[in-house]
């Protein structure tokens, strides 16, 4: 079955939708990304949707969905690159995602997580085994 | 009001829905709408054929490309023989705060699009047409 | 059936000759008539029109008559990019009514009958030909109007870059719908184009703030958001911070700023940047981790 891959960048996870999703993949995503937050102990989450032509109000859902269960895991989402035309039909269509965090690209939004979480595990840091 | 094509596509599986983005995609392209448009048009698309397959149990959109005289647009029009809407009002006014799923998919669509257009009965189905100009 | 198609045919160079001579006593502006290219339009449509009137008789809403509708609506379209007047444009038929009549009444002469037939034919044929061109008239110039309208709409709202990844859109006179999305839109695409983080949306500029403004302002920033800019919104005049409490409008989330200059300097403090005075003597260590005097560099760092 298809799946969206998820790439692991250290503490974090790497998410690129570029495919125009049907639903199913958009819940087994959800799911993926839930149990990997788990399994890799991952601090936050970066899904890139610049190349994302169409945001309905199912994959808006599934966004949000992914942030909150994100957060209650301990990790930080961030959603990096809407394009402008996708914005501006979101906010039309009344969805304004207010629990997700987001940046204009990748590099910024790696930016955003480093400094939420970064910060946190250097202190944590002091020289013992890795968790 | 003149039609100068049009195509009916069937609405029965989650798979429809993507195919129809991607037909609304082309439709619209080929009626020279902006980007925005587009986007908004296809969305709204999205948004009616999963209204009509997850509420409706399944059905039919129809594609037209019409011209008023003076211009050119694309009416969709969606049609089920399911359950209906009993209060189509309230249906429409309810934003993304309700869990029900029906109202978030119509009140923002209307938004999308130009012309908007609603008609159900209890136990006899759906059918809604929506029109955006170029 | 009408015996204009003959009729055309028989006398087409006279009838042209004289078409030709009635157009041209018309137009005032000879500088835009070139006299080739209209003999070549002419003599073009007064053999489209025998070859239609067979078929279609005076029926100008009839397949027969297909090309010559097209042919007309360019020529209309081109007069009105060209500047003629709609009666210049008019004429152009009309004045074929002078030439066809003469020749009707030459050729069918003593049968009266006949005769008003026939003038009545050409007279309907005609008249609803010139109303066809003079609607096309009007429907080229409203689509020039309409498209001046949005190139005017895009000058006026500049998207102007102040710093690196920083943005600001100096908004100008009333704000309507259509108005206010090809705003934002274009300050979206801005901010995407130049990597900005921040946008200042300066609304000095602007006589009043209304609901429906007020609406367009917030979902352009929400946009904005989503994408991952933040939007300051400066140049919030009294008597518009009075009208927005009295309308009660929630702008909790958003910063304002009254001025300009300070909306500029929180940008730079959230992108991360200060500015730094110039002609100052610092202390900076080298690449070998020496302190040594150098001049501090002049304007923003970061």
């Amino acid at each position: 079955m298809e799946r969206i891959p998820i790439l692991r960048m250290g503490n974090f996870l790497l998410v690129t939708i570029q495919v125009d999703m049907h639903d199913k993949l958009a819940m087994t995503l959800q799911d993926d990304l839930t149990k990997a937050i788990a399994d890799f102990d991952s601090r936050g989450v970066l899904i890139d949707i610049s190349t994302l032509e169409i945001v309905d109000s199912f994959i808006g859902r599934m966004l949000a969905n992914i942030a909150a269960m994100s957060r209650v895991l301990d990790a930080e989402t961030v959603l990096v690159g809407m394009q402008p035309a996708v914005a501006i039909t979101l906010v039309e269509l009344g969805m304004s995602l207010p629990g997700v965090r987001t940046a204009l690209n990748v590099e910024s939004g790696m930016e955003l997580l480093q400094e939420s979480v970064g910060s946190f595990h250097m202190s944590m840091n002091d020289g013992s085994a890795e968790t | 009001m003149a039609v100068q094509k049009h195509e009916v596509v069937p609405i029965e599986s989650s798979s429809d829905i993507v195919l129809i983005r991607q037909k609304v995609r082309g439709w619209a392209t080929e009626l020279r709408f902006t980007l925005v448009d587009q986007t908004k048009m296809i969305t709204a698309a999205s948004e009616l054929a999963r209204n009509t397959l997850e509420h409706g149990g399944g059905g039919k959109v129809l594609f037209e490309a019409i011209s008023n005289g003076t211009r050119n647009g694309l009416r969709l029009t969606f049609e089920d023989q399911g359950p209906g809407i009993p209060d189509i009002e309230q249906a429409l006014r309810d934003g993304f705060t309700t869990k029900n799923g029906l109202g978030l998919g119509l009140s923002g669509s209307r938004r999308l699009v130009n012309e908007f257009e609603i008609a159900s009965k209890v136990g006899a189905g759906t059918k809604i047409v929506v029109t955006r100009w170029k | 059936m009408t015996r204009l198609p003959e009729i055309i045919q028989k006398y087409e160079s006279e009838i042209l000759a004289d078409w030709m001579k009635e157009q041209l006593a018309a137009v005032r502006r000879r500088d835009l008539m070139n006299d080739v290219e209209l003999r070549e339009q002419c003599t073009a449509l007064l053999r489209e029109l025998a070859r239609a009137t067979v078929g279609g008789g005076v029926d100008t809403n009839s397949p027969a008559f297909e090309t010559i509708r097209k042919m007309l609506s360019d020529i209309s379209a081109s007069r009105a990019r060209q500047g003629f007047t709609p009666t210049e444009t008019a004429v152009f038929v009309f004045s074929l009514k002078q030439p066809l009549v003469t020749r009707i009444r030459k050729e069918i002469g003593n049968d009266t009958v006949a005769l008003f037939d026939e003038l009545w034919n050409s007279n309907l044929l005609i008249d609803k030909l010139g109303l066809f061109t003079s609607e096309a008239y009007v429907k080229s110039r409203e689509q020039i109007i309409a498209r001046q309208q949005e190139e005017m709409l895009e000058l006026s709202t500049p998207v102007v870059k102040l710093w690196d990844g920083i943005l600001a859109l100096p908004l100008i006179g009333t704000l309507d719908s259509a108005r206010t999305q090809v705003v934002m839109e274009s300050l979206l695409n801005a901010i995407v184009a130049t990597n900005s983080r921040v946008a200042i949306i300066d609304i000095t500029g602007v006589p009043t703030v209304d609901t429906l403004v007020a609406q367009h302002l917030l979902k352009t920033i929400t946009a904005a958001r989503l994408m991952g800019a933040e939007c300051i919104i400066s140049g919030v005049r009294p008597q518009i911070a009075q009208t927005i409490v009295h309308l009660g409008i929630n702008l909790s989330d958003i910063i304002t700023k009254s001025k300009l200059a300070d909306a500029f300097a929180l940008a730079l403090q959230r992108s991360g940047r200060t500015v730094v005075k110039a002609g100052l003597q610092e202390q900076k260590p080298n690449a070998n981790g020496q302190l040594v005097e150098e001049n501090a560099s002049r304007g923003v760092k970061g």
